[in-house]
C-alpha cells in the first residue's frame, strides 16, 4: 500500500464520523426539532465533559460486566461445544436446553436474573453469559464437526491417541470458527449488560441512560450512548486483532492481490 | 548430496514386510463393494492399483490403513502380524496442517505420539526433497509441488516399511507430477507401496506390479509385471505398450 493509501486507511474512518457528526449538526440546526427530543453535537460534547466521572465509573462497571461476561460465555460456550460433539448423551440432554436458552428472549428473562442475581453486577454477567455463549457454541462446534476428515485419518495412521487428534487436529481445525463465534459474541456482549442495567441497577452506562431520560436529559443520554458505542467497538477491535494473531495461518481472502 | 545420512537409508532388511489381503468382504447397506478379494504384496516391492472412480479402491486401502473395517476377510503383514505400526499413509490431498510449519508438519507425527521431535531429521529430510528453504513456511505458501514435497518427506519421517498412497499426486499439473513421481520413486526405494492411481502413465511409469480392479462387486486381474529400474522414462516402448494396454481394459465398453 502507498503511503497516500496507508494515510487514507486511517483517516477514512475519521471523515465518516466528522461527516456523521456535520449531517446531525446540520439537523438540529434546519429542523425545528426541540433539543430535549434531538440535542446538537455541541450540547453532546458538553455533556461529555461535564459528566466525565459519572460517565468514566459507568463505562468501568459496564466494561466489568460485559468482559466478564464474555470471558465466562466464552469458557461456557467452549465447553459445551466439545461435549456436544464428542459425547452423544451430551449433545442429545444438552441440546435442547441451549436452544430452550436462546428461544426465550433475554428481555423477558431480564427481570428474573435481576430478582435471583440481586442489583449488582452478577445479574448482567448473567444477561451478558446468557446472550454470547450460544453462538460460541454452535460456531465451535461447527468447527469441530467439520474438521477435515483425511486429517484425522492421516493422524490416526501416524498411531495418535484420540487426545491427541484433539489437541493437534481438530482443536487447531476448529479455531477459525470458533473465531467467528467470538467476533458475534464481542458484538453483542454489551446488549446482555445493557438490558440488566435497564431492568434494575445503581449503576452502569445503561442506568445512566435511563436516570438521563427520566430527568429529560437527552444530551446526557447521548453522551452514555455514544461513550458505549466506542466501548462495543473497541472491544470488537481488541477481539479481533487478537484472533488474527492466533489466526495467523487463515488466508485473508478479502485482500485484493 | 555427497552421501547418504544413516536416517536416509532405506529401510533395513530385517525391518522389510509385504502386506497380504485375504478374503476380503466389503458392503455398504446391500451393495456389495468387494468380496472374497486376495491381494499380496510382497517386501519392497511398488504395487499400483488401478480402476475407474467409485470401484472401491479407496475404500480397500483405508481397510489396509486401518481406517475402515471389512465386514470380513483380515489384512496382515507377510509375517502374520497386524499392519498397524508398519505403515504410512498419503491421501488425496497433501493434508499438511495448515497451522503448522513445514518442518513441524513433518514432524507431526512424534507430536501425534507425545514423543520428541527430531528437527535435524526432519531438515535432512526436507533438504532431500529440496525444501530446506522452506522449512519456516506454512503450507498455505508453497505451490502444489512443493506441498506434496513436504507431504513426501513427512512420509519418510515416519520410518514405517509399508507405504499406502491414494491418487497422491493427482492434483499436480502433468510436468510437476512427473517430476514428484521420480522424487518419490526414488525415496521410497526399498519400502512396500501400494499405490491407487487412475492415470495409466503414473501406474506404468512407477510400479513393478500394475492390478487393475473393476466390476461390481470389484475383482482383481492379475497382476501385469514391468521390467526395468523405476521410474521408468515416459517414452520406455514398455511403459507406451502398457499404458495403451491399461486404456482398453479401464475404458468402459457402454458410452459413459
Amino acid at each position: 500500500m502507498s503511503i497516500r493509501g496507508r494515510l487514507l486507511h486511517g483517516v477514512r474512518p475519521l471523515i465518516t464520523a466528522v461527516g456523521l457528526i456535520l449531517l446531525w449538526w446540520a439537523i438540529t440546526r434546519v429542523s425545528q426539532v426541540p433539543p430535549y427530543m434531538l440535542p446538537d453535537p455541541g450540547s453532546v460534547a458538553l455533556a461529555l465533559w461535564h459528566q466525565r466521572v459519572l460517565l468514566f465509573w459507568s463505562t468501568w462497571t459496564t466494561f466489568t460486566e460485559v468482559a466478564l461476561g464474555l470471558i465466562i460465555g466464552t469458557l461456557l460456550g467452549a465447553f459445551c461445544g466439545l461435549a456436544t460433539v464428542f459425547s452423544p448423551l451430551a449433545q442429545r440432554w444438552l441440546m435442547p436446553l441451549l436452544v430452550l436458552s436462546q428461544a426465550v428472549p433475554v428481555f423477558a428473562l431480564a427481570p428474573l436474573l435481576v430478582l435471583w442475581f440481586g442489583f449488582g453486577i452478577t445479574s448482567k454477567i448473567v444477561m451478558a453469559v446468557l446472550v454470547i455463549f450460544f453462538p460460541v457454541t454452535a460456531a465451535f462446534a461447527d468447527g469441530l464437526r467439520r474438521a477435515d476428515r483425511g486429517m484425522v485419518d492421516l493422524a490416526l495412521t501416524m498411531n495418535a491417541s484420540n487426545f491427541a487428534v484433539l489437541r493437534h487436529v481438530r482443536l487447531p481445525a476448529a479455531l477459525p470458527a470458533f473465531g467467528s463465534g467470538l467476533r458475534v459474541a464481542a458484538a453483542i456482549a454489551p446488549i446482555g449488560a445493557i438490558i440488566g442495567e435497564w431492568v434494575g441497577s445503581s449503576a452502569g452506562l445503561g442506568y445512566v441512560m435511563l436516570n438521563a431520560n427520566a430527568r429529560i436529559e437527552t444530551d446526557v443520554m447521548f453522551a452514555a450512548l455514544f461513550v458505549l458505542a466506542l466501548m462495543t467497538i473497541l472491544l470488537w477491535v481488541a477481539v479481533d486483532r487478537l484472533l488474527k494473531r492466533v489466526l495467523y495461518w487463515v488466508p485473508d481472502t478479502s485482500a485484493p492481490g | 548430496m555427497l552421501s547418504t545420512p544413516p536416517d536416509l537409508a532405506p529401510v533395513s532388511r530385517q525391518d522389510r514386510t509385504g502386506i497380504v489381503i485375504r478374503d476380503l468382504r466389503l458392503c455398504f447397506g446391500n451393495r456389495v463393494i468387494f468380496t472374497g478379494l486376495n491381494l499380496t504384496v510382497a517386501p519392497g516391492q511398488f504395487v499400483v492399483l488401478l480402476g475407474t472412480s467409485g470401484v472401491g479402491k479407496s475404500s480397500l486401502l483405508k481397510i489396509v490403513a486401518g481406517l475402515a473395517k471389512p465386514q470380513s476377510g483380515r489384512v496382515t503383514t507377510t509375517q502374520g502380524t497386524a499392519l498397524a505400526g508398519h505403515i504410512a499413509y498419503m491421501g488425496q490431498t497433501d493434508l499438511l496442517y495448515p497451522w503448522a510449519s513445514v518442518l513441524a508438519n513433518v514432524t507431526i507425527g512424534a507430536r501425534l505420539r507425545g514423543e520428541v521431535a527430531d528437527a535435524a531429521r526432519a531438515q535432512h529430510l526436507l533438504e532431500r526433497v529440496g525444501l530446506a528453504e522452506r522449512a519456516g513456511a506454512l503450507p498455505g505458501e508453497l505451490s502444489g509441488g512443493m506441498r506434496q514435497r513436504a507431504a513426501i518427506a513427512r512420509t519418510l519421517y515416519e520410518r514405517r516399511p509399508i507405504v499406502l498412497m491414494d491418487e497422491p499426486f493427482s492434483a499436480l499439473d502433468t510436468f510437476t507430477r512427473a517430476r514428484i513421481q521420480d522424487l518419490a520413486a526414488e525415496l521410497l526405494a526399498g519400502r512396500t507401496v501400494l499405490m491407487i492411481t487412475h492415470d495409466p502413465l503414473e501406474a506404468c511409469r512407477l510400479g513393478h506390479q500394475l492390478v487393475v480392479m473393476s466390476g461390481t462387486p470389484a475383482t482383481l486381474a492379475p497382476a501385469i509385471t514391468l521390467g526395468g529400474a523405476i521410474p521408468r522414462p515416459p517414452d520406455d516402448p514398455e511403459v507406451l505398450r502398457t499404458q495403451g494396454r491399461l486404456m482398453a481394459l479401464l475404458t468402459p465398453q457402454a458410452p459413459a
